[in-house]
């Protein structure tokens, strides 16, 4: 008899807070830690009841199931509820913390990188720091410069950190799993633009591995590797580029840290093209490691140099038009492959 | 306050008191020895010399199970042997050998052992404040009945974390102690200079939890109040603030030149050398001899030596073993 896996249609969003259920439900050690991720905390007629359910809604639901002992609303003080996560994970919880946009990390990196990533190794390998921070990223919706930052490189360059970039709704959640699973500091990067996308997610628990990239679209002609809503961006260039007689095989790491090299290495010495679409900054970045590891181990496959697509080295504008000339754009990608095909 | 002042003196047993004594005498000998090996090279890096504040870390530690947690800084040798972190280990870890407490990864400054209920000396300032907050949520979470003692010194308190981390343990009444050591100076600079406050405690009335200076010299005077502070916590009474005045007989770090404190200063501390005191209290109230405490005293001594000697002929790790431990899995 053979078994498929059920799927349903769900948002992104839906499908974090699915995967954060599901967690909390197999393991009591779970608790959820952030700004207004129930809200309304001692509010009389919200005692088991939440005000957001986080900014964007995606915790929603969560206190009145799990309870207030479980999802902490925290005060606005990133480097104290932080390092209490960290705390916490090294000491017998499996916390996920929301660190509300990534942008804020600077008011809490001392507690990521200095404590939680580095403890185990300091320690001699006799600690361990089960901790899941997710946080939002992305441009395109007028956040502007202080609320719309990737910066997922930045957590990348850091060992003892891993980074999760999902761009389907199904990637969400079972990327999710895996990481409050994880017995490792993780890194979950939430595109805000994504939250309201749909697609097809598997019911039941079961995690995707990390560091195992997946292999969005098959082509032959070109490699691009897009990361997180660049996935999207990809695949519509590649649709156009597909009109033109251009097949291009669009790669989505999912996790830049590990990275999941051999997939990529294996289509860029089928297609000897490689296109990278990030939408962080461009100085030491995912594009320029990525780009970096494919001209070390994969410069023989190439025919033609390695391109990169991503944002410009500025912060990120506010007004529309300065934002879409800021994000990359299929536009651009159809360009970009022009030159290297 | 005077030294042996408070209730604790006359309460404590004999096994407990000399128990407390030994444990001082182990940290100002570890702290005697690792300056002098720093001085002859044995020691790579640098190193924060915890002498003269024995009082606190066993004041306080003594009052502790495995099942409780604390966190250090970076002068947190006396928190690891209080904490009943193996010498031998810290010893090994001072100099990078293999058989070091993080197998040489760590150092002076990043002694850990989580068994132990020792979360790490750490590095930065401030920085174990909020991991303390976190060790007492899982306390409380998980109901284990433990507690956690955060350790930090006068410079700390400026720091955001010390805010942050006051604030909330307060408003999640958690089972905390923030034990604020304040020996003068943060680095070279007085404590008259960097903070506003002229008694640190008083920054717990910001957060409505209590807030008690405490004569650091005075290992009574600390158990008393850290017992204090500790039964509220395992209560379920919420977090507190101790502040213990104490003094550190070496510089900030070895090789410090020391030129920001007089020589009278340190002679006015040395008279009060909290071990001494110690030391008088349990002779005048005939709880033991000078003899018992010479064997004591003995006893310490041949331990720290064959612990150097140990670490000594330990080999350092192979250099590969820089690549492991990073991560559970990747």
């Amino acid at each position: 008899m053979v078994t498929e896996t059920a799927t349903r249609t769900m948002t992104y969003q839906q499908a974090i807070n699915e995967a954060l259920q599901i967690a909390m439900r197999e393991d009591p050690t779970v608790v959820l830690l952030g700004e207004d991720i129930a809200g309304g905390a001692m509010v009389d007629h919200l005692v088991n009841d939440d005000a957001w359910g986080g900014p964007m809604g995606v915790t929603k639901g969560l206190v009145q199931e799990f309870g207030r002992d479980r999802v902490l609303d925290t005060p606005i003080t990133e480097a104290g509820f932080i390092g209490a996560a960290v705390g916490a994970a090294a000491t017998g919880l499996r916390p996920v913390a929301e660190l509300m946009f990534v942008d804020f990390f600077g008011c809490c990196m001392d507690q990521i990188f200095d404590q939680g990533a580095k403890l185990r190794y300091m320690f001699g390998g006799k600690a361990k720091c089960p901790v899941t921070i997710r946080t939002q990223i992305g441009a395109g919706v007028s956040a502007a410069g202080q609320h719309s930052g990737c910066h997922y490189s930045v957590f990348a360059h850091m060992p003892g950190i891993k980074c999760i970039v999902p761009s389907t709704p199904a990637d969400a959640k079972g990327l999710l799993l895996s990481a409050i699973r994880d017995d490792d500091l993780v890194m979950f990067f939430e595109n805000k633009v994504l939250y309201g996308t749909k697609g097809d997610v598997p019911e039941g628990d079961e995690g995707i591995p990390l560091g195992v990239a997946d292999i969005k679209r098959v082509g032959d002609d070109v490699t691009i590797v897009a990361i997180s809503r660049m996935v999207q961006q990809a695949l519509a260039a590649a649709d156009t580029l597909a009109a033109e007689g251009i097949e291009a095989e669009v790669i989505d790491p999912r996790t830049l840290s590990p990275l999941d090299e051999e997939t990529i290495l294996s289509s860029v010495a089928k297609t000897h093209r490689l296109l990278v679409v990030d939408e962080d900054n461009p100085r030491c970045s995912a594009a320029t490691d990525i780009a970096a590891m494919v001209a070390d181990k994969g410069f023989d496959t190439l025919d033609a140099p390695i391109k990169r697509v991503t944002a410009p080295h500025t912060p990120v504008p506010f007004s529309p038009p300065l934002e879409q000339f800021y994000v990359p754009s299929p536009d651009r990608i159809v360009d970009a492959v022009r030159e290297i095909v | 306050m005077a030294a042996g002042s408070a209730q604790a003196a006359v309460e404590l047993d004999r096994d407990t008191l000399l128990g407390m004594y030994e444990t001082m005498m182990q940290i100002r000998t570890f702290e005697d020895l690792a300056g002098k090996n720093f001085a002859a090279g044995l020691v790579p890096g640098f190193v924060h010399l915890y002498a003269g504040e024995e009082a606190v870390a066993v004041g306080i530690c003594s009052q502790l199970t495995d099942n409780d947690f604390i966190t250090s800084t970076h002068r947190g040798h006396g928190h690891c042997i209080a904490k009943g972190v193996d010498i031998a280990g810290m010893v090994a870890e001072l100099m990078g050998k293999s058989t070091g407490v993080c197998k040489g990864k760590g150092g002076s400054m990043h002694i850990a052992d989580v068994e132990k209920g020792m979360l790490g000396a750490n590095g930065i300032v401030g920085g174990g404040i909020p991991l303390a907050c976190g060790a007492a949520l899982t306390a409380r979470t998980l109901g284990t009945g433990g507690v956690a003692v955060c350790f930090f010194g006068d410079g700390a308190a400026n720091q955001g974390t010390f805010h942050e981390g006051l604030n909330l343990a307060a408003i999640w009444n958690l089972p905390v102690v923030f034990v604020c050591e304040n020996n003068g100076y943060a680095e070279s600079t007085p404590v008259r200079y960097h903070c506003a406050a002229s008694d640190i405690a008083n920054r717990a009335g910001a957060y409505e939890i209590p807030g008690v200076v405490v004569d650091g010299l005075d290992v009574f005077a600390v158990y008393e109040a850290a017992g204090e502070a500790i039964a509220r916590a395992r209560r379920g009474d919420g977090p507190s603030l101790l502040e213990a005045k104490t003094y550190r007989f070496y510089g900030h770090f070895q090789g410090d030149q020391v030129t920001y404190r007089t020589a009278d200063e340190l002679e006015l501390y040395k008279q009060r050398d909290p071990i001494v005191a110690l030391r008088k209290a349990i002779v005048d109230r005939g709880i033991a001899g000078e003899d018992q405490l010479n064997a004591i005293d003995a006893r310490v001594t041949e331990q720290l030596d064959d612990a150097w000697s140990a670490a000594k002929a330990a080999p350092f790790p192979e250099p590969e073993e820089a690549l492991t431990d990073v991560y559970v899995t990747y």
